[in-house]
């Protein structure tokens, strides 16, 4: 199986939907002659031109909104923001036009639109650009929300968000275009709304998904050493959530920690935690622990910023803490 | 158009009726005063073409073709409204004559015209888009944001600024620099026009010259209406307040659209005033038919909360 990028199995799963439905077309900042501020759009417009990528002025909600207006009429937008930290501008379409357009609509109006881009802290970006918004978003009825971990899941997730009647928030990691993976060729759809076990274990399961499922993973092999076996399973789709998934896992090692690369306070993991307190209570053998951003905007500083996200070492302790190792 | 003028006044004034007997929630608010705008525009167009509007949208509705029985069962949030009683007043939808809602966050449809427009142009058709707002939209972002991504695509779009001089209780000349919306196509290299909203015909005109521009090489127009609203904002607005005077609201009056418009056409001949009675009498009744349709029809299917959240 060849071995691509994050990135260009994105770029994979966009030309191979452009060439498979005239109706897609991608629409952003820097998408086209600038090839993508992340490359994500390398090669595109050359062969598609320009009405099929469209670069647009920095103008967030508008162009947003062009893209809904666009779904109404039956095309499938595939809007790209240069980072979500911008989309913030943009959530009025997001929330107000798209996610109740085919509610409020009575059924009459399909919303087949894909908004992606990355998401999460890169390195040292400070506060303005270093945020996950996948809590605010996944509490949207009417959205779907996915967050791919993996380059064969970046192309999977994308091409079945754009073949998705619904509008699909893609969050891509900023630091994980550059990861590398095996990606299945051609027809490759991942459904949304399914988790996947990356690494089976016994006595603690890892809740994850995107740029954490790296630490997750990580944090297994350190928990390894000790002798303990971590399941890690990446969430992949956060809206729907994949509740089977999450208690067949539990019903396995009795014990949970989820990480999340977002703020406490409302975080995804707390959606994950309520699941697993609802249904699976009686399984349990510990709280189950989370792991997050502090609670506190990103700060400039390397050292901060460290302590600031999730890392390997805080998912190992807080791994132990279920465990009552410590 | 003076038929279509009268069923929405008669429209309005039922739905004012049905409101203070409960039977309307929410917020309402009536067109009363403006018929003028959205019946000289709306005959302009091909039934192919998109109608987008803000919240104050009852009468195009009606002008577009959707039936009365239909916009009022949708007030009174009934299964058989245009949008099955999960829009209400702001909301009205009806895919099939291309009438794409009634939206109700200031100028936050504006873009989605441009988005219709790109469409049409996506697809080499020659269809256009025409998008309603108020004047009170004109100071909100996506409104330029709209214009001007129109303007550098050429989308086949008419923004329709109705200009009624109050955003809610706020005149426009004590929140905008510039109070003349027109001038805002300078901005953004569009076409313009400045039209009499109490004129159908003078709307129709305007709109028509939009049409043509927007068809032959999607060149966007920006046309500024200038109306007035008899009614208060909504129904929970008196009907002149604290920011307008009665005297204000009385002297608007005496340029009543219908009035104005009955009067030429008995000038001209073309009708007497028996005749303007008998239209008036055939849209009571026509009203009249659709509370009756609302009032008798059911309510949406407890089931109906959880569908249409995710299409299949």
């Amino acid at each position: 199986m060849p071995v691509l990028t994050y990135r260009d199995a994105l770029n994979q799963a966009l030309r191979e939907e452009m060439q498979r439905n005239a109706d897609v077309f991608l629409m952003g900042e820097e998408v086209g002659v600038y090839q993508g501020a992340y490359k994500v759009s390398r090669g595109l417009l050359e062969e598609f031109g320009p009405k099929r990528v469209v670069d647009t002025p920095i103008a967030e909600l508008g162009f947003a909104g062009i893209g809904v207006g666009a779904a109404m009429a039956g095309l499938r937008p595939v809007v790209e923001f240069m980072t979500w930290n911008f989309a913030l501008l943009a959530l009025d379409q997001i929330i107000n036009s798209a996610a109740k357009m085919l509610y409020m609509s009575g059924g009459q109006l399909k919303m087949p639109i894909v908004f992606r881009g990355p998401n999460g802290a890169a390195l040292q970006l400070g506060s303005q650009h270093s945020q996950a918004w996948e809590s605010w978003l996944a509490h949207m009825p009417g959205l779907k929300v996915v967050a791919p971990a993996t380059p064969a899941d970046a192309k999977g997730l994308l091409k079945a968000a754009i073949r998705d009647d619904n509008p699909v928030i893609v969050l891509e990691g900023e630091m994980l275009y550059n990861t590398k993976g095996e990606v299945p060729e051609g027809e490759h759809v991942v459904p949304i709304g399914r988790a996947e076990v990356k690494r089976a274990g016994s006595d603690v399961t890892l809740i994850c998904h995107s740029k954490t499922v790296t630490v997750a993973l990580k944090a297994a092999e350190q928990l390894q050493e000790q002798n303990v076996s971590a399941e890690v399973l990446d969430l992949r789709s956060l809206r729907p959530m994949d509740e089977p998934a999450i208690l067949e896992s539990i019903a396995k090692t009795n014990r949970a920690v989820v990480v999340e690369e977002g703020w406490p306070h409302c975080g995804v993991g707390a959606q994950v935690v309520d699941i697993i307190q609802r249904d699976a209570f009686d399984q349990l053998d510990a709280p189950v622990q989370r792991v997050t951003q502090a609670d506190a905007p990103m700060p400039y500083n390397k050292h901060l910023e460290r302590a600031a996200k999730a890392s390997p070492e805080k998912v190992v302790a807080a791994a132990r803490r279920v465990l009552y190792l410590d | 158009m003076l038929r279509q003028m009268l069923l929405i006044r008669r429209f309005e004034e039922k739905a004012a009726e049905a409101y203070a007997l409960g039977k309307i929630g929410g917020f309402c608010h009536l067109y009363i005063g403006q018929e003028a705008v959205a019946v000289g525009s709306l005959n302009a167009l091909r039934d192919d073409d998109y109608v987008i509007c803000s919240y104050r949208e009852h009468g195009q509705a009606l002008v577009r073709g959707i039936p009365a029985t239909a916009v009022m069962a949708e007030l009174f949030g009934k299964a058989t409204g245009c949008s099955r009683g999960k829009g209400g007043s702001m909301h009205l939808f009806d895919a099939g004559k291309r009438f794409m809602g009634g939206h109700g966050i200031v100028g936050g449809h504006i873009p989605l015209a441009a988005g219709l427009g790109f469409a049409i142009k996506y697809r080499d058709g020659d269809q256009l888009c025409l998008c309603y707002f108020g004047e009170a939209a004109v100071n909100i972002g996506a409104f330029h944001e709209a214009l001007n991504m129109a303007s550098v695509w050429k989308l086949p779009v008419i923004f329709c600024c109705e200009n009624n001089r109050y955003g809610m209780g706020t005149a426009f000349e004590r929140v905008a620099a510039v109070t003349d919306v027109v001038e805002h196509a300078c901005s953004y290299d569009l076409a313009a026009e400045l039209v009499n909203g109490m004129d159908a015909l003078a709307v129709y005109e305007a709109t028509t010259r939009a049409v043509d521009r927007a068809r032959k090489g999607g060149h966007p127009t920006l046309l500024e209406v200038r109306t007035y609203r008899f009614m208060g904002h909504s129904m929970s607005d008196p009907l002149h307040g604290v920011y307008r005077t009665k005297e204000e609201v009385e002297e608007q009056r005496q340029r009543d659209p219908i009035t104005q418009m009955a009067h030429k056409l008995i000038g001209d001949g073309v009708l007497d005033q028996a005749g303007v009675d008998a239209l008036d009498a055939e849209v009571r009744a026509e009203v009249e038919a659709a509370v009756q349709f609302a009032d008798q029809s059911p309510d949406p299917e407890p089931g109906a909360l959880l569908t249409d959240v995710l299409a299949e």
